[in-house]
């Protein structure tokens, strides 16, 4: 295989695909407007050992159906914007590999969760809109400290959650947006994975834990580790993010010791605390 | 991620998923009605045994041995099973587990039943928000309780060790420790006990206390890494001593070591 100037990618004649003995692949990919029925079109590209699903439908676009939309960028996984349902399941077009793949016509679809634009493209800025009302990383106000020095071991658990390509698949995928319609109600995984990142900063003041539960819905999530199971980045967003701000939220709402203890600091001071 | 660390593995020692066992590949493999069909069987028999041997069969306890359903040991009278008592604690911290929510919520009430699988259930949906789910926050509750069982378990194992002034080796003895180790793990990577050792902190570096509390909750992701493992594996133990002290009562002889 290789990219001519133009970015195409051109099968040799001795690729190692005709090993596999597989020399086109068929694609099913979802065509449509939003307001009208989509339907389903059947194309068959040349199939090059290593390409992936984008390279599929780049060659859609190029040779057959040049009015097909989809979102790219780096074909490298790291955007985030070629996300789809390949199989049904969310994933990165750019990081499937058509030859790990079951056999058979390969299904490619938009995001079901968001509102369709056209054919693949969908429209993800309700994410955005979840993202400015986050309060964002708030220090405290002490001009003295001058520059900081942070720890390694402070700061280490934050950078699993720095790796976030915001492909906005956790949020496709979690059955709360996709089954239930609620995304009104509540951030999703993306954005409790970034609430974690702030909470766990340890130069960061603010507490997002009452917005997280009320706002942010985190009680609708039964986790199911979706979220987790289609991350392209391997966060652990269950297990690291979000039932870690679940249990910071049990600290106020559900501890009966910390409970005992705010009573008893009550009693002792007449003040009341939350934490 | 540190420089020296491998690519392949994360900042919490995880492997990714370009470096799958067989298990996880089969696992991912897997057509998707399996996970839910395989808990259903397994949650569903042990919870059905559970209910059996607390509620209604006899206490199940033989010579140094007792059930971990019977302990820590009570004598009460009365129409009501002693495990009663003391069984919910762990029963409840099991069914609130986060790792059991994802299992049942997945097998029993497809919600949803497997990734990306539509969902069959239609109407509001409440979540962990509202009655009964809301009931699963009560993990933090029985976690402290259970930890006090675990210290009982432990007790029992070696009460059975140290039996009549002498040192009994038998083989439920042994089937005793080996529950008592998997609950110990199973319990070390609780989410809960986890986020309370050191999960809650911002600042490690602020203090050597801090910084004990970090080394432990290190440790503790390691267990919470395999929390599922842990889960099934004690699951099944508790059930095995359950089963050979019935088998004991029932007559079978127990092969054992006096010594001392």
């Amino acid at each position: 295989m290789s990219d001519n100037a133009g970015g195409e990618v051109v099968a040799t004649s001795e690729g190692p695909g005709h090993e596999h003995g597989q020399e086109e692949v068929q694609l099913n990919i979802f065509r449509g407007l939003p307001g009208e029925e989509g339907q389903q079109v059947s194309y068959t590209v040349p199939f090059v050992t290593g390409m992936v699903v984008l390279d599929a439908v780049h060659h859609v676009q190029r040779n057959i159906d040049t009015d097909l939309a989809c979102r790219w960028n780096c074909k490298a996984a790291k955007c985030g914007s070629c996300s789809a349902e390949i199989n049904g399941k969310p994933a990165l077009m750019c990081k499937t590999r058509v030859e790990d793949l079951p056999e058979g016509p390969i299904s490619v679809a938009p995001m079901r969760s968001f509102p369709l634009v056209k054919d693949l493209v969908t429209d993800v800025s309700r994410n955005y809109e979840i993202n400015a009302s986050i309060p964002q990383f708030t220090p405290a106000d002490d001009p003295s400290e001058g520059p900081w020095r942070i720890q390694q071991e402070d700061i280490e658990r934050v950078y699993e959650f720095r790796k976030c390509i915001e492909c906005f698949l956790c949020q496709d995928v979690c059955h709360i947006n996709r089954d239930h319609g609620l995304s009104a109600q509540y951030f999703g995984p993306r954005f409790f994975v970034r609430v974690a990142s702030l909470e766990m900063h340890p130069k960061d003041v603010l507490d997002r834990r009452e917005q997280t539960r009320a706002e942010g819905g985190i009680g609708f999530c039964n986790v199911t580790k979706c979220c987790t199971d289609v991350c392209p980045e391997h966060i652990h967003i269950t297990d690291n993010a979000i039932i870690p701000m679940k249990e910071r939220i049990n600290d106020v709402h559900w501890d009966p010791l910390r409970a005992l203890g705010r009573t008893f600091r009550r009693s002792s001071d007449g003040s009341v605390s939350t934490s | 991620m540190s420089a020296s660390a491998p690519p392949s593995v994360d900042l919490q020692g995880r492997a990714s998923r370009d470096t799958l066992g067989w298990l996880d590949k089969l696992r991912r493999d897997a057509p998707w009605w399996v996970y839910p069909v395989t808990v259903v069987v397994a949650l569903g028999l042990f919870s059905l045994y559970a209910a059996w041997t607390s509620i209604i069969a006899h206490p199940s306890s033989y010579g140094p041995y007792l059930s971990p359903f019977y302990s820590p040991q009570i004598w009460v009278t009365g129409p009501v099973s002693p495990a009663i008592w003391v069984v919910w604690a762990p029963l409840i911290f099991r069914a609130s587990c986060y790792y059991y929510r994802k299992s049942y919520h997945r097998a029993f009430f497809w919600d949803p039943p497997a990734c990306a699988r539509p969902e069959v259930r239609k109407g509001k949906y409440s979540g962990e928000t509202r009655f009964p789910f809301v009931l699963s926050n009560l993990h933090r509750f029985t976690m402290y309780i259970t930890t006090v069982v675990l210290a009982f378990l432990w007790y029992d194992v070696a009460r059975a060790l140290i039996y009549n002034g002498h040192w009994y080796l038998g083989l439920g003895t042994g089937i005793m420790l080996v529950n008592v180790i998997l609950l110990t793990g199973y319990t070390s990577g609780c989410h809960s006990l986890r986020h309370l050792v050191g999960g809650g902190l911002d600042c490690y570096s602020c203090s050597a206390y801090r910084r004990a509390r970090k080394k432990t909750w290190n440790v503790m992701t390691w267990f919470n890494l395999r929390h599922s493992v842990w889960a099934w594996a004690s699951m099944i133990s508790v059930v095995a001593v359950d089963v050979y002290i019935r088998l004991l009562m029932s007559g079978l002889p127990d092969p054992h070591i006096l010594l001392g």
